[in-house]
């Protein structure tokens, strides 16, 4: 459904997006996800026609985003970063506007804005002026606003940003209730959201791609090692060397709870490897108590500090030495 | 077409709530029947005074007193204009902008020309509205004068005013799509009135090719003839290309929206 080959940017000197390749296919939900500045607002305002690329190409349902920038304008619903709002305008006038500039057909467009509204959960505050809305509604109008005209593509820019916790809960399920029959990008700095939502990620930084996965896989592999918490009575100095002595064990680190000398050891392990049967052994064994024994995934917020960092050292031979 | 008639329709709705709009209609329309009543005293004063002097002795000295106010009010209406209507239009393109609709407009399946002329159009809907209580001022006078003079007199008239205002709607368009800022917009299309206006004085004076040149770009030069009832080729084509040429670089300005931004 969209495809995108070597797609390049720059402004002046400065290159935004540095030749990045990736392809999305019908129904599937892509996560885009990058600190700020990494390139990820510039990747999705070529996609929708809005920057034109300096190099490389992006297609979406074969059309491509410049040569036939009206094609694929037809096909895609965007949520900017800001949402663009009439802040003078209630909300289902607005979004009859929206659904007007879409070529939605005119014996379509009530039943498409009442459809909008009813997905993004704002049925209620149609008659309101956009102005006194909070930022949370706005930015679900902004997201009607995407969705109104039933886009086969779905280009979503941070949509849960300002949201409070519940409506963040809301618009991920409204996201992936979409997925399926439409396929959708979005860009995120929030990583659970990723986890969450995303059949795919794409992790990009400084303009580069640097991982593409499923959030699964990526959890996965690319930090390999398992690790285990383990809460346990037990003074400090033996324990450490007790859980050091366990076969595949990498690393332990610990620190203490505070409360009557119990401990928390996290241990890491060498990939692969399911410690925990022999870690409670080796506690029982010494006698100490046992509190809690827990298996760990790297969170995908390390794997990303650790991406996103790890490309910063440019030096090549510097970054072997240290692996 | 569909395009062109949505970005109307929300243009339209948007000045009927616009602060600006409703700053600049009414000082429009308080200046206008202030200065109407001005004239029209005056010119029934001086039309009574020529009388009285013609009862004294001599010929009656014709005096037309419906197309002398006709006439000096237009022009006094065309200065105003130079002043106020840079005001509708220099939200229009820079508040879009501003508040990031620009990339909603330009990311949906419309056309830039679409965007322009909607915009266009409904910024001269509105010059009409506020121009339209004044014709009824120099409607009623014409109605209530005794010999009726031509109606032709306010048909060219305020075609010249239509014109005007068209010219300047376009040029504020243009200079609001080149800033996000409203009121540097406002600014510089003021500017560019108050030089348009400036160059007629200088344009009096001396017959030699900058007399000549800043003739030709001095608007309300070639809005005179049309005040006094004299429909104008020469106006017609000055007007005409001056609004062509500003939609025309309004277009370029819009496309270049999405080269520009970072």
């Amino acid at each position: 459904m969209i495809e995108v080959q070597d797609l390049t940017k720059s402004f002046g000197d400065k290159t935004a997006v540095d030749h990045i390749s990736f392809s999305v296919k019908k129904g599937e939900i892509l996560g885009f996800l990058g600190p700020n500045g990494a390139g990820k607002t510039t990747t999705m305002r070529v996609l929708t026609g809005y920057l034109p690329a300096t190099g490389g190409t992006a297609k979406i349902a074969g059309f491509d985003v410049f040569d036939d920038s009206m094609e694929v304008r037809r096909r895609i619903g965007y949520l900017p970063e800001n949402p663009p709002l009439y802040f003078d305008m209630t909300v289902s006038s607005y979004l009859d506007f929206v659904a007007r500039i879409k070529n939605v057909p005119p014996e379509m467009r009530a039943a498409r804005v009442d459809a909008a509204l009813e997905m993004a959960k704002i049925v209620d505050k149609r008659n309101e002026l956009i102005k006194r809305l909070s930022r949370g509604y706005k930015q679900r109008v902004g997201l009607a606003q995407a969705i109104v005209h039933d886009p086969d593509v779905i280009i979503l820019d941070e949509p849960t940003v300002g949201l409070d916790p519940k409506q963040i809960i809301e618009v991920r399920n409204l996201i992936k209730g979409l997925a399926g029959s439409h396929t959708i990008i979005l860009s995120t700095h929030i990583l659970p959201e990723v986890s969450m939502t995303c059949d795919r990620v794409v992790i990009i930084n400084r303009g580069k791609i640097v991982a593409v996965d499923t959030p699964e896989n990526l959890t996965l592999q690319l930090k390999g090692g398992e690790r285990i918490r383990v809460e346990v009575q037990a003074p400090e100095r033996p324990l450490r060397d007790a859980l050091a002595q366990i076969p595949g064990v990498r690393k332990v680190e610990i620190t203490s709870l505070g409360s009557a000398g119990r401990l928390v050891a996290t241990v890491e392990a060498n990939q692969g490897k399911d410690l925990r049967s022999q870690i409670a052994a080796k506690v029982v064994g010494q006698g100490w108590a046992l509190y809690e024994l827990r298996g760990m995934n790297l969170s995908l917020e390390e794997i990303f500090l650790q991406l996103t960092t790890e490309d910063t050292t440019q030096n090549p031979a510097e970054k072997a030495e240290r692996n | 077409m569909r395009g062109l008639y949505a970005i109307y329709r929300k243009e339209m709705s948007h000045y009927f709530v616009s602060p600006v709009a409703y700053a600049v209609v009414p000082i429009f329309l308080i200046l206008s029947a202030v200065f109407f009543n001005m004239y029209l005293a005056d010119g029934i004063k001086a039309s009574f005074e020529a009388s009285m002097e013609a009862m004294q002795g001599g010929a009656p000295i014709p005096f037309d007193v419906p197309s002398a106010v006709t006439g000096a009010f237009l022009s006094l209406v065309g200065t105003i204009l130079l002043f106020l209507t840079p005001l509708l239009t220099m939200g229009v393109y820079s508040e879009e902008r501003k508040r990031g609709t620009m990339e909603l407009l330009l990311t949906s399946p419309i056309t830039d020309w679409q965007i322009v002329l909607g915009k266009f159009f409904a910024s001269v809907s509105l010059f009409i509205i506020m121009i339209l209580p004044t014709v009824l001022y120099v409607v009623y006078m014409f109605a209530h004068s005794e010999p009726v003079p031509p109606w032709k007199l306010i048909a060219g008239g305020y075609l010249g005013v239509l014109l005007l205002g068209a010219t300047l709607l376009a040029i504020g368009s243009f200079l609001s799509a080149l800033t996000e800022n409203q009121i540097v917009a406002g600014v510089l299309v003021l500017g560019i009135s108050l030089l348009l206006w400036v160059v007629g004085f200088f344009a009096g004076t001396g017959n030699g090719l900058i007399a000549q040149t800043l003739q030709y770009v001095a608007i309300l030069q070639h809005y005179n003839p049309f005040v006094r009832g004299v429909i104008d080729t020469t106006g017609l084509i000055f007007f005409g290309s001056w609004i062509f040429f500003a939609i025309f670089l309004t277009m370029r300005a819009v496309d270049s929206m999405r080269w520009r931004r970072a």
